[in-house]
């Protein structure tokens, strides 16, 4: 009843909320109901270019929970999504079988092209759906453990663990890129074919994994609200404002920072493993610190601690970039710093900010 | 007249087992608090210079000495912020503060009141209170935690206390220094502590509201000990009974507020004679 309430404070919450469920809802419907020249039926082009959103909409509010919540300025948050993104690559590799180029059916065609003969012991058990489902959570979990146990226990704060965290991913880059890892290397892992024995590229698998992507970004929504509403959250907000206060208090602050840290690295993976199936690819590109840079853009152009802020910011710069790139690929990073200058000088609220202002006015 | 066992281990403690848990308070031999022979140095600067300093429990001791003394360095040792180069620091016999960072020092009944008032802004006077509130403080724990009746009354009681009920749903941002002085305190009180270090309480306060602080302060004693730092020569008059009077990082002289301010040595360090 406590999440409806506030929910219902603010409108402009209310409204994403509503549209995001309209989304999920009705763009999967039409698809699965109406034949495909009905002008209700959207293209798969265009479900997936939307589900794609949701994703790093998801992605956003994740990165919002850790900067605009508790204050940590995390450059490194993509490594978590494309971890989680990794997880699902290998479940959706192992699906292909014998039919890859090479028809192997137990090893990925990149290992029967690097000579390889037997799968490398953490390719086990990622035949089974509901282990790569656990590994989607475990793998940005533990690294966002043990990073954060090492980083928030030796109070590094400000922008040294803002380096550091560019530093995980770029290390973490350059590691995928490894023949040797074992990811695929350099092109990384793609060529799927299904997913619990449906055809990826279907139209109605396209239009379940945006339900899906929708669903978890709506739960994961009402998750988050819950989570920064109860007094751990307020202890997060204490954290962010008067860290060094907070530990007077007696609350331990770097497990507070650790447990969010960790929460959100998860929600990030969750986000990575539903966007590897609707684009069809993941490779280390996905590790390059540019992508983490941009989360934090699309949090910022939002509006930070508001989560909604998150997912707006996410979707406009998100449909921007299809747009521009589109017409003119190459202004479209110019676009974005300029952008983003403008918006940390003028609305450091980010669009949320200017709404409520707008929301003000009209009261006034 | 007292008995032997009262004479060495206080009145408060006769009912208590000689016996204590490890790690319990243990405060038989009257001092709450133990500092001794601390040293602590920036960059050569000795901010305490060997400083001895017993609090018994119940006591309400107040601190004053001029600037640069090493008042806020001796709370910043005991509260864990700082790490004295050598020395030791005990909270009753068996404690070793030295061992434990802030939060455990917290947690084990040492509670602070800074000098800047230092209150949460973007949470409203409620939610401040609610944080300082003495309960498991873990993360799990934390998350999970529901307001019982009676906290929510203890909440009520303090904001009443502090003069801030009818402030309890604004964001504390938007209090004035005096009220935050007020909420710092309230938060204080929250916590339980055995021992509160409070930090020049009445800066930016009106008169009224330090007679009100002056009271509050003298009906913690007994119950809790009390370590306070202050300038305002009149108000430690109003509630001193000992005082001590650090001086560039050691103790000039311990006493009554009569004596000190009578002590030529005291005269001189505060006339700069």
């Amino acid at each position: 009843m406590k999440l409806l309430t506030l929910a219902s404070q603010d409108k402009t919450c209310t409204t994403v909320l509503m549209a995001l469920a309209a989304v999920t809802f009705i763009i999967p419907l039409c698809n699965l109901l109406t034949p495909a020249d009905s002008p209700l039926h959207f293209s798969a082009y265009t479900v997936s270019l939307i589900g794609k959103y949701l994703t790093f909409a998801l992605l956003g509010m994740s990165l919002d929970l850790v900067w605009g919540y508790c204050g940590i300025l995390a450059l490194g948050h993509g490594a978590f999504f494309a971890l989680g993104g990794y997880a699902m690559g290998m479940y959706l590799m192992r699906q292909i079988g014998t039919r890859g180029v090479y028809g192997d059916p137990l090893l990925p065609d990149f290992m029967v092209f690097l000579n390889w003969k037997e799968l490398p012991w953490y390719w086990l058990g990622f035949d089974h759906f509901g282990f790569a489902l656990l590994m989607v959570l475990l793998a940005p979990g533990i690294l966002a453990f043990v990073f954060g146990w090492l980083a928030f226990r030796s109070r590094v704060t400000g922008v040294y663990l803002s380096i550091i965290t560019q530093a995980l991913t770029y290390a973490l880059l350059l590691a995928f890129f490894r023949n040797e890892m074992g990811f695929g290397g350099n092109n990384g892992l793609t060529d799927f074919k299904d997913i619990l024995g449906f055809n990826i590229q279907s139209e109605a698998v396209r239009s379940v994994l945006l339900f899906l992507s929708g669903f978890s970004l709506i739960g994961a929504f009402l998750l988050c609200r819950w989570i920064v509403n109860t007094k751990l959250g307020r202890v997060v907000t204490a954290i962010r404002d008067q860290e060094s206060r907070v530990r007077f208090l007696g609350y331990r602050v770097e497990m507070f920072k650790l447990w969010i840290f960790v929460f959100a690295a998860m929600l990030a993976g969750v986000a990575g493993a539903l966007y590897v199936p609707q684009v069809g690819i993941i490779n280390p590109s996905e590790f390059t610190p540019l992508n983490s840079l941009e989360i934090v853009v699309w949090v910022a152009m939002g509006g930070r601690g508001t989560l909604y802020g998150a997912i707006i910011g996410a979707v406009v710069v998100n449909y921007g970039k299809t747009v521009l790139t589109g017409l003119m690929p190459e202004i479209w990073l110019f676009t974005l710093g300029a952008v983003f200058i403008v918006i940390t000088l003028l609305l450091p609220d980010g669009i949320v900010g200017l709404l409520r202002r707008k929301l003000q006015e009209q009261h006034a | 007249m007292k008995t032997f066992a009262e004479n060495l281990f206080g009145e408060d403690d006769k009912l208590k087992s000689s016996v204590l848990a490890d790690g319990e308070l243990d405060t038989r031999h009257g001092p709450i608090l133990y500092m001794e022979d601390v040293s602590v140095s920036f960059d050569g600067f000795k901010a305490l210079n060997k400083l001895s300093l017993y609090i018994d429990a119940g006591e309400l001791r107040c601190v004053i000495g001029p600037n640069g003394a090493g008042k806020t360095t001796m709370m910043d040792v005991i509260t864990g912020k700082t790490r004295p180069d050598v020395g030791s620091v005990f909270f009753g016999q068996t404690i070793d503060l030295l061992k434990m960072d802030e939060p455990a020092i917290a947690q084990v009944g040492i509670g602070r009141k800074f000098q800047k008032p230092s209150v949460f802004d973007a949470l409203t006077v409620f939610e401040n209170l609610e944080l300082a509130l003495k309960a498991d403080k873990r993360t799990w724990q934390t998350l999970f935690f529901r307001l019982s009746g009676e906290q929510r009354d203890r909440i009520g009681a303090v904001l009443e206390t502090v003069g801030l009920s009818a402030f309890a749903k604004e964001r504390a941002g938007i209090l004035s220094h005096g009220q935050k002085q007020w909420l710092e305190i309230g938060m204080l009180l929250m916590q339980e502590p055995k021992v509160m270090l409070v930090d020049e309480p009445i800066a930016g306060m009106t008169h009224q509201e330090i007679e009100r602080t002056a009271e509050l302060l003298l009906s913690l004693q007994g119950e809790r000990s009390l370590v306070v730092v202050e300038h305002d020569m009149e108000f430690v008059r109003s509630i001193a009974k000992k005082v001590t009077v650090l001086h560039e990082g050691t103790v000039l002289t311990e006493g009554t507020m009569d004596e000190v301010q009578n002590d030529p040595r005291v005269i001189q360090v505060y006339l700069g004679g």
